[in-house]
């Protein structure tokens, strides 16, 4: 691991009104790290992934992607920013009137500017990766829910982004198709992406992140390896936290 | 029967008289269509300039989507046609017509593809801006197809109800079917040009109705 993170969150702080869902948060991911987000509900794990690409405008502090600070610039500077931010949503968000081959070449061509024949070749690469070349021509509302969010993922990873958020990827999925998705985030890992994930998958942290992060009330409460916080959480919030999870 | 058929269906009467009535079918298909194109392509970029939630930008565009749907058309249109020149604007009849009904038709077809706008997900729009896209990228390529394909039902049934109110343009003086049923009416003492008017009606709005049913079978897109 490089000593800069290729992710860093300094002092990020979000307020919906009076509400202050976000306090003070400190955070940095290595360049291949997989650092997983786990926490109670309304702790502000999805806040805080959505201001890492600014879908959320955050109140106070900083984001860094690979030493730039994502929170200064214009308009242009923001969509490019984008481009390096690949995220995952929880509803899987596919365009329902494109086939999958053009919800993975959009982007590529409008954004990125390639030209056809290189967007559908990367898309077919993608798909490739998530088991769905196959599936190219198909409709989004004629796969299933694994296979609708890993299409999701290959049109993330079809843009070569330099970080992967992931906000609860596999928790609109039927417990049968949850296997598939993961497997995808597994390989991901092991090829080096840099990713964060804010999931409830404790199987999945204990085997694949290498950090676990603990939020609760806008703040993180506890930060280490799978073993330190699922093994011997430090905190009485985080012991009680995961004893009803687990 | 006889007495019937002598009111509605004189051969006669029709013969005469259908000249005049083909000319007020030209008239009102042409009248028709530039109204549907300009009230549908006003009332779209009036929904699409809502999208980009402009405060004042979006109170003028309620205003007047509420004020055009309130108002009964016949108001206006008498007001411009008779009220217009007292200050120095004089406009024709057919004039008068396509103004009033193309901005009526502007009016509902704001709001019908400004719901089509809202009825997306949220995630849509989210999905679009992660992936690098622009604002109006994500309008143009992913909210605008999918609102079109919602609003086209409610869509092809207003335009239907408004291009029906040509036949307002009867007391205007336009001489659309109507205008000129009424006229061949009163000459010939006959109903019959007004059974010739009810069937270029039909005539022309039949095909219209068959032609929107298949446009709504083409624009529901492929679903499992």
């Amino acid at each position: 691991m490089s000593d800069r993170p290729m992710l860093e969150i300094a002092a990020l702080q979000k307020r919906f009104g009076e509400t202050e869902v976000l306090r003070d948060i400190n955070l940095r991911v290595g360049q291949g790290e997989l650092v997983f987000v786990i926490g109670p509900s309304g702790s502000g794990k999805s806040t805080m992934l959505r201001c890492c690409n600014r879908l959320e405008e955050p109140s106070g502090g900083a984001i860094m992607i690979d030493g730039r600070n994502i929170c200064a610039g214009t308009t242009r500077d923001l969509n490019r920013m984008r481009l390096q931010v690949g995220m995952v949503f929880q509803g899987f968000n596919l365009y329902p009137h494109l086939s999958v081959l053009k919800n993975i070449t959009l982007a590529q061509r409008k954004a990125l500017k390639r030209d056809r024949a290189e967007a559908e070749a990367k898309a077919m690469e993608m798909l490739g990766r998530v088991g769905l070349a196959h599936k190219a021509q198909a409709w989004p509302a004629e796969l299933s829910g694994g296979q609708q969010q890993r299409v999701a993922i290959a049109r993330a990873l079809a843009l070569d982004p330099k970080v992967m958020l992931f906000d609860e990827p596999t928790s609109a999925l039927d417990p049968e198709l949850v296997g598939s998705v993961l497997k995808v985030m597994k390989d991901l890992r092991d090829e080096g992406m840099t990713m964060l994930v804010v999931s409830h998958e404790m199987g999945f942290a204990r085997e694949a992140a290498d950090r676990v992060v603990f939020m609760d009330g806008g703040v993180v409460v506890e930060e280490g390896t799978p073993e330190e916080v699922f093994g011997a959480p430090k905190t009485e919030r985080a012991r009680a936290f995961l004893s009803r999870v687990s | 029967m006889d007495r019937f058929l002598e009111t509605f269906f004189n051969a006669t009467v029709m013969a005469r008289y259908l000249p005049d009535i083909l000319h007020g079918v030209g008239v009102t298909v042409l009248l028709a269509v530039a109204i549907i194109l300009a009230g549908v392509a006003a009332g779209l970029v009036l929904a699409c300039l809502r999208t980009a939630r402009l405060r004042w930008l979006n109170f003028l565009i309620i205003c007047y989507a509420d004020v055009g749907r309130a108002l009964p058309p016949l108001v206006v249109i008498l007001l411009f046609y008779f009220g217009l020149p007292n200050i120095g604007i004089t406009l024709s009849g057919p004039m008068v017509l396509f103004v009033v009904l193309s901005a009526t038709l502007a009016a509902f077809a704001e709001e019908i593809f400004w719901a089509g706008f809202t009825s997306l997900p949220r995630g849509q729009w989210e999905a679009g801006r992660a992936t690098g896209l622009g604002s109006l990228q994500v309008l143009v390529w992913i909210a605008l197809p999918q609102a079109v394909r919602l609003a086209v039902p409610p869509l092809v049934n207003r335009a239907l109800a408004i291009t029906k109110m040509t036949a307002l343009g009867s007391v205007i003086g336009v001489s659309e079917i109507l205008s000129a049923a009424t006229t061949a009416q009163s000459f010939s003492g006959s109903a019959s040009p007004l059974t010739l008017g009810a069937l270029a009606y039909l005539a022309i709005f039949v095909p219209f109705v068959i032609f929107a049913r298949w446009l709504e079978s083409r624009f529901a897109w492929k679903k499992a």
